[in-house]
């Protein structure tokens, strides 16, 4: 089997989104268990300079299509590039970064390559299944621990989506060598039939989630109006980030780019602390990689509480205002 | 000229019941015995978009949805949020499908309902979460496709500007029909259906469509059809130090408080 295996480098404005560096080292130990190359492929307009800075980071080959109508990402163009590429080359294996565009991408070019692709990966290893090593994917189930392996037994390239922060970073070597190879592609603009005319990014107010050091992280369980206010003061007492589960944002209690888990951020921070969230395995996974955890519930028998350093059973109404009070004094 | 107008949805365990929900670890499938099911909440959203569109245009919504009998509940609230039409793809060879084998018979039927101009799905379901439905959804009837929409402007009946929503920002997208869009919940606010339209719903028909009646092989769709298998499942190992502090109130927020310090989070 000579296969490689591939990962989507995704560029906004010439930048390298994180994710794609993640991935791209996830797919440098993959591939080195099956023996053989990695590639990225990149699309954009001028974006040399990313290639570079992808072999640095591990990529043994760079399928670089450049075009002017490449520069943001437009969903029809970019599902007809990558789809022509994976027929051209039959990779075994293509990784995508699951961002707001990834998630756009990756469902469309596997239907348009007909196979099969797995969301929300925590782990990918390649592991023997009926006498073929196939990519298996871990992906949170419902409640507790249990996590399940996903594969794609028939069809190629096997595809999986990975969130920014689930893969470590490589390292970057600028002395790694590897190859450009520039893909020839006719793309028309009647091609376009979906066209994305402008891309706006904000500048992120507050303190970005994914770099907070201290995260408060609000569930269904918090209830009152009260309990939510103190829980803010608590997160502004300790300079923490505000997040929340998904009932949480249900309730308009944290906004939907704040909530943590498998289809929200993933965070790492020296100090995460959960209030009234059972620990939904979706939600869990969000804040796996946090040094100390602190959880609160009222429910003794709640899944958070094998997911945490300290627990605390208890009412939020009863416990916050004290601890907010204790942690006023221990910032004072 | 009227639209036909096609809206996506999924009944899906209550999501504030999710912690009963539990795996079965054998077959690697969900347990939701006595959990209450409703539509998936961003479908609702999409289904609100489909009747604005409606009331603009003029035209006709028809809600689909794929899922065993009971799935019926969840068109019945869509019929009476203000619906047209209801479909359910119904047949036991569709169930355990992966987003591939959920995605192809949906196209199918919406195939098999004639002419087309805007589909509408939620983003993504509470359940399997995965987002991509819609995308494949699209693909499988070879039109375009915008995720994440949280506004439409329109500029004429046919020819529309979306916005999609990106981390910390958005792209604007110009669309022309027939495509299919995936909304979140910034794009509108559901309606409550009133209590009269709820018990005419509850009398309305509801089609349901089985694999025949699609002219579908039942090797391509459920389990059997899925390119994605589940393997195994296993326990995620979690290690943490699980010290449950215990006393009043006021003592564990102490307690607590002085263990993160001793821990250096503080």
């Amino acid at each position: 089997m000579n296969s490689e295996v591939w990962i989507w480098a995704e560029q906004r404005d010439g930048r390298l989104m994180g994710v794609s560096s993640e991935i791209l080292g996830k797919a440098c130990q993959l591939a080195e268990k099956l023996g053989v190359g990695v590639a990225a492929v990149l699309l954009g307009e001028k974006v040399e300079g990313l290639a570079k800075e992808l072999i640095a980071y591990g990529a043994g080959k760079v399928y670089l299509v450049e075009d002017p109508l490449l520069r943001l990402y437009q969903s029809d163009l970019y599902t007809t590039v990558i789809s022509e590429l994976v027929k051209r080359h039959k990779p075994e294996i293509l990784l995508l970064g699951a961002t707001a565009v990834g998630m756009d991408l990756a469902p469309a070019v596997a239907a348009r390559v007909d196979t099969g692709l797995t969301a929300h990966c925590v782990d990918l290893t390649i592991e023997e299944v009926k006498n073929k090593s196939l990519l298996v994917a871990a992906i949170p189930g419902f409640g507790g621990k249990i996590m399940v392996k996903i594969a794609c037994p028939e069809k190629r390239p096997q595809m999986a989506t990975v969130k920014a922060g689930m893969m470590e970073k490589p390292s970057k070597d600028e002395k790694r060598q590897g190859q450009i190879v520039r893909e020839k592609f006719e793309l028309k603009p009647a091609e376009m039939r979906a066209r994305t005319l402008e891309m706006v990014e904000e500048k992120p107010v507050g303190i970005p989630l994914e770099e907070a050091e201290t995260v408060v992280s609000v569930g269904w369980g918090v209830q009152s109006a009260a309990n939510l206010n103190l829980a803010k003061e608590i997160a502004g007492l300790l300079r923490a980030a505000w997040a929340g589960t998904r009932p949480a944002v249900d309730r308009g209690w944290v906004p939907e780019e704040a909530m943590i888990g498998q289809s929200g951020k993933l965070v790492s921070p020296k100090l995460f602390i959960s209030l009234g969230a059972s620990g939904a395995m979706a939600y869990a996974v969000g804040f796996l990689k946090s040094k100390v955890v602190l959880a609160v519930d009222k429910n003794p028998d709640a899944p958070i509480f094998e997911m945490c350093d300290i627990g605390i059973v208890a009412d939020l109404s009863k416990l916050l205002p004290p601890l907010a009070e204790e942690f006023k004094q221990a910032v004072s | 000229m009227a639209l036909e107008i096609v809206v996506c949805i999924k009944q899906v365990p209550d999501p504030e019941q999710f912690s009963k929900i539990t795996l079965d670890p054998v077959k690697g499938t969900i347990r939701r015995e006595g959990i209450p099911s409703v539509i998936n909440p961003l479908d609702k959203h999409a289904i609100e978009e489909a009747l604005l569109i409606r009331e603009k245009f003029s035209g006709r919504v028809t809600a689909i949805s794929m899922g065993p009998p009971q799935a019926k509940e969840a068109l019945q609230e869509a019929l009476a949020m203000g619906v047209d039409e209801a479909v359910l793809l119904c047949d036991r060879a569709l169930a355990g499908a992966d987003t591939w084998a959920t995605a192809y018979p949906l196209a199918e039927a919406i195939k098999k309902l004639g002419k087309f101009d805007i589909i509408l799905c939620g983003n993504e379901t509470v359940d399997g979460a995965t987002a991509q439905v819609g995308p494949q959804l699209a693909e499988f009837l070879n039109i375009p496709h915008v995720t994440n929409v949280t506004a439409i402007e329109f500029t004429s009946e046919k020819s529309w500007n979306v916005r999609r929503a990106i981390e910390r920002g958005y792209m604007k997208v110009a669309l022309e029909l027939p495509s299919l869009i995936t909304v979140l919940k910034d794009i509108n606010q559901p309606r409550l259906p009133s209590v009269i339209a709820i018990m005419e719903a509850a009398g309305r028909e509801i089609r349901s469509w089985g694999c025949g009646d699609m002219c579908l092989a039942e090797n391509v769709v459920g389990l059997v059809g899925s390119p994605t298998q589940v393997v195994g499942t296993f326990e995620q190992e979690v290690k943490r130090a699980r010290e449950i502090i215990r006393g009043s109130e006021a003592e564990v927020a102490k307690k607590a408080v002085k263990r993160l310090k001793e821990l250096g989070a503080l």
